[in-house]
């Protein structure tokens, strides 16, 4: 429902430690998401450059809801553009990927070079003398719709907005460096992608993994074995706008301590039949062990011990998303270290030993939000503001995301 | 080699049985069961058709020993928070695909069929098992089982072994 002025006639109160469930049905406010956030001024990740290395090469991606092509042309160069025909609209590419010289729309066969410049349009100049395009047709401007796109160490990020800012002043000094800790120019190794559709909205999913919280109260896995959990040093940390944010944390190990008599999940006791599973090695400087980032707007680079994952999310209305995993490596890595990469990946994915409890939740979340609402979330967990933090026991990167949300949204 | 087809018969015989009782054990949830139809070094993934035709090692579960299908196990009954499902499986196109030293290779089709509270039974998940199968104590286990999906969208969560 919209005011006569055109603003959404919905209520929320001032601040962002209440969050309205409005927020998580509202089919206007998916598409004022779909405007202002994914076509906004931002980054949205959409491919691994090692995912498309030689000339030619292709990959189908998604921004929000929108479908688009990456593609590396004959001179080595990145180009993201929209999978819609400039003629009709035919999402002409079908393949998740491929190698190919040009892009030929199966419907009336129009033609385009990996940069996305329209080569040829079948009976232009008609047949017999008759019909065919109007004289002044020019080829130059029916392109397919190019995007922005950047490389960092080895991830594309792309924009329908000319306006965004540059990849390094947008993620801002802090982010930069827990960005680098993972892309530090190493080339990457893509060991295999996993996709789910979790019935909930796009961003419960960001709520759960800029909440440290929870991670110490529902992940037995963790919890118990010592993998993140509250009473180890631990900082969550953002960048100015609050939009992105890290929770970092050091391994400790599996024995009781002032923290573990609130955590039911921790089990003294529980031993692994086969211990291969969590045997993590060093492999990052510093002393953090786990590092969860979540980039503005669809982005978790997901790195918990050994194992690396890049998780794109993709909105599919108000109440439905698609988290697409995708595990890597570096091209370096020693067997042994690959055998650990996909051992560790056990916890994570569809069938993660961890992330299967935040994909149910987040399902029953919606559960609960999607029918009421007219009521609101209390995010109070350490606070009322937004600040970086030495510790997990708050929910301040929530309350930062909405804040940041608040103004791009205009609510 | 001649091959005497009654041999071949029974052969048959004996791998259908493994398989419609592997999977009766799951469909019962009778989970604990499930790591005595392995031998001890094994190995069981449910692997994307997309990342087994690019040869992409990544998959949803990974269980390198029996060790660790039991403690998935652990974690399904014990650690992992789900909303309750049961599932059932449909078996089709059993085949014995060679017989390597005493190694059978075996594939067959499957679809799973998950129903979740308030929802209607939906197709969950449909591939194919490719197996390797030997006998143990006289009896035939896996040595080896890729569950090889077709759909890598997965719906919701895959929580119980395939």
């Amino acid at each position: 429902m919209k005011r006569t002025d055109g603003s959404l006639a919905r209520d929320w109160p001032a601040g962002y430690h209440r969050i309205p469930f409005w927020l998580y049905s509202d089919p206007e406010v998916y598409e004022r998401e779909q405007q202002r956030i994914f076509a906004g001024p931002s980054w949205s990740y959409v491919s691994l450059s090692a995912e498309i290395p030689r000339p030619g090469d292709f990959k189908r991606s998604i921004i929000g809801d929108k479908p688009v092509v990456v593609t590396r042309d004959k001179d080595g160069g990145i180009n993201v553009v929209a999978n819609r025909c400039a003629h009709r609209g035919v999402q002409f590419c079908r393949r998740d990927f491929g190698n190919t010289a040009e892009f030929m729309c199966p419907y009336h066969q129009w033609t385009y070079d990996l940069k996305g410049n329209l080569r040829g349009v079948p009976f232009r100049r008609g047949l017999k003398q008759q019909g065919g395009m109007p004289e002044d047709f020019k080829l130059e401007e029916h392109s397919l719709q190019r995007l922005q796109a950047t490389e960092r160490h080895g991830v594309i990020f792309a924009s329908f907005n000319p306006q965004v800012p540059s990849l390094e002043d947008y993620l801002g000094s802090s982010m930069l460096f827990y960005f680098d800790r993972v892309f530090d120019g190493r080339e990457l190794r893509v060991l295999g992608y996993m996709r789910q559709r979790i019935r909930s909205n796009w961003k419960l999913m960001f709520e759960n993994i800029k909440d440290p919280y929870h991670a110490s109260l529902l992940h037995v896995f963790l919890v118990t074995f010592g993998l993140f959990r509250a009473d180890q040093p631990s900082a969550v940390k953002m960048d100015e706008t609050g939009r992105h944010a890290v929770l970092v944390s050091r391994r400790g190990e599996q024995k009781a301590s002032e923290g573990t008599s609130e955590m039911k999940s921790f089990r003294a006791n529980f031993k692994l039949n086969d211990p291969k599973l969590l045997t993590p090695v060093k492999e990052f400087p510093g002393d953090a062990t786990v590092v969860m980032q979540t980039l503005w707007p669809n982005l978790i680079v997901q790195q918990q011990s050994n194992t690396l994952a890049m998780r794109q999310l993709v909105t599919r209305g108000p109440d439905t998303f698609d988290l697409l995993w995708t595990f890597f490596g570096y091209g370096d890595d020693s067997e042994e270290m690959t055998q650990l990469r996909l051992r560790q990946a056990n916890l994570m994915g569809p069938s993660g030993l961890v992330s299967i409890d935040d994909s149910e939740m987040m399902e029953l979340s919606q559960h609960g939000i999607g029918q009421y609402p007219d009521a609101t979330a209390v995010i109070e967990l350490g606070g009322r503001d937004a600040r970086d933090e030495d510790h997990m026991v708050t929910e301040t990167p929530v309350r930062g995301f909405y804040k940041y949300y608040r103004e791009v949204m205009g609510l | 080699m001649s091959i005497d087809p009654r041999d071949l018969r029974y052969e048959r015989y004996e791998v259908e049985e493994l398989y419609y009782e592997y999977v009766e054990c799951l469909d019962d949830e009778e989970l604990e069961r499930w790591p005595e139809f392995f031998v001890e070094d094994c190995l069981y993934k449910i692997i994307p058709r997309e990342n087994f035709e690019r040869n992409l090692p990544i998959a949803l579960m990974r269980c390198e020993s029996k060790g660790m299908l039991k403690d998935r196990v652990t974690t399904v009954r014990e650690t992992s928070v789900y909303a309750p499902r049961s599932l059932r499986h449909l078996l089709s196109n059993i085949r014995i695909k060679g017989n390597d030293n005493g190694q059978l290779r075996v594939q067959a089709n499957y679809a799973v069929l998950e129903t979740l509270p308030d929802e209607e039974t939906r197709v969950f998940n449909a591939g194919k098992y490719v197996d390797l199968v030997v006998r143990e104590d006289g009896k035939l286990r896996f040595k080896e089982k890729l569950c090889v999906f077709d759909s890598l969208l997965v719906p919701g969560s895959l929580i119980y072994p395939i």
